[in-house]
């Protein structure tokens, strides 16, 4: 049993629960997962590490109410304890001082888990539930150097969450609400493509690959020129996959190198079952071992938006079960 | 094996020479084919003292070569002939801490049975059966091992081992090593212990209650068990040294599901056996939705290989509510390594078998769900590396199977957290882990490994006898490492406890 030593609710549907795991909270690093499983009977719940501290012992989940398991788990309060927690799990935003050229220019490294490092400027994009997902890793790039802008978004304003906490660490934050009571009206791609846009007015036309060798005594050069004005190095996505999809499809056009940390249906975690199988540069990758994190412009969105509905008829079957139980409680 | 035996037998029993071999009670295949209870229900007490009389009690039994854990076989059915069932059981427990289990899903045909000298004049003694017997007598009458097995573990040698893995190999090893005085750690990544026999094996062929016995039976012997912890995520086999353990077993299975790669095997309604075994063993789906794990099949399944794993994936998605199950396998039915017991059952169970058969590519409709799988027609060639004949297909044979469930059961490959985790452990090719088939001594002084992650996918019984084998000689490398010497390596990590 693992113990939760603070449970939050930062809106109306997205709960915080910092919860007692030594083991899990000595080993994770920024971009990890877990996987919780409230009850005995309960499903395993995969959730990106939004914190940890290993002083105290306690990783830091953060989740929306988006479905029958999350709504058990954020009924969660403190002091109770969630019967399983096991972690950390897949592999880290790497940001270690990885040389930027390395990472555009070398085809090996396409399919890779992920840089950072002092990349120079990264463009942290969340939508709704993806923001805590993104948090771990804007504040580890921001920790390596980078410059850090975030465009975070949400339906409406009160389902914003970690506004203050992306602000903290971000030299610029756009903010976008569906029905625009915050921020700019609309979705997080919009800021997006207004950033990109501007960057390629103001000559900062992003170094595409160059098709052969010849130029490439000049080139590391300019890449490792920090980006004082506009210039974008690095983009990482963090939301539903429709969201992350159109985030690709964005800065494909200007040749921005992606990421994206993927969230499909998982069992085990550990490479056992290959649920999570995702298609990635035409090869089949497991989510839970290979990433989560993978470059967005390799990543078969279609293939992973279909794979999503794979058990929809069965967890409407769940969530009206639910919805009973919770109707009987509030009766209470 | 002199003519004049069985007769001396029979008459020991009071019984005419030739008894029959005692069939096992089971639910009939209609029924049986729509619930998760066990399937062959046991023998009846008086069956199984019949059975045991068969035995021919031979100066050199030769089925007692064919265990992998080295059971003393005849012993143990002469104290059933005896009505001395408690001794039976003392005498199983004796080489293997797991008898329920293995009497359940031992391919006894080719081991012990096949090698019962009886198989001359018919048919062998029913050794599982009579196992299974005494390892439900016990649960049922609540005796501990005695008689033979040393219920009490030898004093404490202050030696502390970590297992990784609370499989049949892992479980095995913690049970030996805890006889023999060492404190014993096992490791389990997922919630719950059992490994293959939890998530892999389905109720309806060994009953879970049965795994939570056995696992208690090694607790009872001094293991801890920590659940939730993953080698190579949670902690490092460095680790596990830094925490003061002395020597470490890998016992954490093949673990990472093959595919066919043709096209179309991430369509919607395709699983790997294992994602679909887990999700009703494991999370108990076929419970769904008072357990909540969804598993999702649909009127005609398609089961791809020949296994074990295949018969269980096949008579699952039947009790799940499959219309139709067809499984679908390369070579002829002589060459199906499935245990005979499993494929009759499937057949009983009305489950279609398409030999010579082999998926090209799994056909989707526009929202991306399966709706056929297409097939080619092989035949049988020149045998290949393994002895068995080659398929090879028939030029312009394909046709199309109709169905929206696809389960693929060709076998694991080995998981690399834990290899990929730990400095100077050698892998084959392959990423099986390289150790020595008789101590399962690997390329890391008290690092030892046994089992799927060595073998590649293999049985129970032979990961138990890895785990039997790594233990005697764990214990060897202890003694030899003595009480004064520092661990073999040490992490910086400190060795904190954890709380739970």
């Amino acid at each position: 049993m693992y113990r939760v030593v603070r449970a939050e609710w930062l809106s109306e549907v997205v709960k915080l629960l910092e919860v007692e795991a030594p083991r899990v909270a000595r080993a994770a690093q920024p971009g990890q997962f877990l996987i919780v499983r409230l009850g005995e009977r309960s499903e395993r719940v995969p959730l990106t590490i939004a914190d940890f501290d290993r002083d105290r012992g306690t990783v830091t989940i953060i989740f929306i109410k988006a479905g029958h398991s999350t709504e058990e788990l954020a009924a969660v309060n403190t002091g109770d304890q969630i019967r399983d927690v096991v972690g950390p799990l897949g592999n880290h935003l790497e940001i270690g001082p990885i040389r930027l050229r390395q990472a555009f220019f070398a085809k090996a490294t396409k399919a890779r888990r992920g840089f950072g490092g002092q990349v120079g400027t990264v463009v942290c994009v969340g939508g709704g539930v993806g923001v805590p997902a993104l948090y771990p890793k804007a504040k580890a790039l921001r920790a390596a150097g980078n410059k850090v802008i975030s465009i975070i978004g949400a339906r409406t304003a009160g389902l914003l969450v970690l506004e203050n906490e992306m602000r903290a660490l971000s030299d610029e934050t756009y903010i976008t609400t569906d029905d625009g009571s915050k921020g700019t009206k609309g979705l997080v791609i919009v800021e997006l493509e207004r950033l990109l846009r501007e960057q390629a007015e103001k000559g900062h036309p992003h170094l595409i690959p160059p098709p052969s060798r010849g130029r490439k005594s000049g080139s590391p050069q300019a890449d490792e020129t920090h980006s004082q004005g506009g210039k974008i190095d690095l983009v990482i996505g963090v939301g539903p996959v429709p969201m992350m999809k159109a985030i690709a499809e964005a800065t494909r056009a200007y040749g921005v190198k992606t990421l994206v940390s993927l969230n499909p249906i998982m069992v085990d975690g550990t490479g056992m079952c290959g649920s999570c199988r995702v298609t990635v540069g035409g090869q089949v990758k497991f989510a839970c071992v290979d990433g989560p994190i993978f470059d967005a412009h390799e990543v078969d969105f279609d293939e992973l938006i279909a794979r999503q509905r794979r058990f929809e008829p069965l967890e409407r079957d769940l969530a009206a079960q639910g919805a009973h139980v919770c109707h009987l409680e509030q009766a209470r | 094996m002199s003519p004049g035996r069985p007769a001396r037998a029979g008459k020991a029993a009071g019984r005419p020479a030739r008894l029959p071999r005692q069939e096992m009670p089971e639910q009939g295949p209609q029924e049986r084919s729509r619930n998760f209870e066990e399937v062959a229900l046991g023998l009846p007490e008086e069956a199984a003292i019949l059975e045991a009389s068969r035995c021919l009690q031979c100066k050199n039994p030769t089925c007692k070569a064919g265990c992998p854990v080295e059971i003393d076989i005849p012993g143990f059915i002469q104290a059933m002939r005896d009505h001395d069932f408690a001794k039976a059981i003392g005498i199983l427990k004796d080489k293997n801490s797991l008898p329920a289990i293995c009497g359940r899903v031992c391919p006894q045909e080719t081991q012990c049975e096949q090698v019962c000298v009886l198989v001359k004049k018919g048919e062998p003694v029913a050794i599982g059966r009579l196992e299974r017997f005494a390892a439900d007598w016990e649960a049922e009458h609540g005796v501990a091992g005695r008689a033979g097995a040393p219920a009490q573990p030898a004093p404490a040698t202050g030696h502390r081992v970590a297992v990784i893995g609370s499989g049949p190999g892992g479980l095995t090893a913690a049970g030996d090593l805890a006889k023999m005085g060492h404190e014993v750690t096992i490791f389990e990544a997922f919630h719950d212990t059992g490994g293959v026999l939890r998530y892999g094996i389905p109720e309806f062929r060994l009953p879970k209650a049965i795994v939570d016995r056995e696992v208690e039976y090694i607790k009872s012997l001094g293991v801890e068990i920590e659940l939730n912890t993953v080698i190579g995520k949670t902690l490092t086999i460095d680790d596990l040294f830094g925490m003061g353990f002395e020597a470490v077993f890998i016992a954490s299975g093949a673990g990472a599901p093959v595919f066919l790669k043709i096209p179309g095997e991430n369509l919607n309604g395709v699983y790997s056996a294992n994602e679909f075994l887990t999700r009703a063993n494991l999370m108990k789906a076929y419970r769904f939705p008072e357990y909540e794990t969804p598993i999702w099949v649909g009127k005609r399944v398609a089961v791809v290989g020949g296994g074990n794993v295949a018969m269980d994936a096949a008579r699952t998605a039947l009790r799940l509510g499959a219309e139709q199950v067809t499984v679908v396998y390369r070579r002829s039915e002589h060459e199906m390594p499935a245990r005979a017991e499993e494929i009759e059952h499937a057949k009983q169970e009305g489950i279609v078998f398409r030999f010579l058969t082999n998926p090209t590519r799994i056909l989707g409709d526009e929202r991306g769900w399966v709706r056929a799988m297409e097939c080619l027609r092989m035949e049988l060639g020149e045998p290949d590396e393994s002895g068995r004949r080659r398929p090879v297909p028939v030029a312009g044979s394909e046709f199309t199977l109709e169905v929206d469930t696809v389960i693929i059961a060709i076998g694991n490959a080995a998981n690399p957290l834990v290899s990929s985790s730990t400095p100077g452990l050698d892998t084959s090719k392959w990423g099986n882990i390289v150790a020595d088939p008789e101590t399962g001594a690997t390329s890391r002084p008290g690092v030892y490994a046994g089992g799927d992650i060595v073998t590649g996918a293999a049985t129970v019984i032979e990961a138990m006898g890895a785990g039997k084998r790594a233990a005697r000689a764990i214990d060897q490398y202890l003694k030899s490492v003595g009480a004064d010497s520092p661990p073999p390596q040490s992490s910086p990590i400190k060795g904190e406890e954890p709380s739970r």
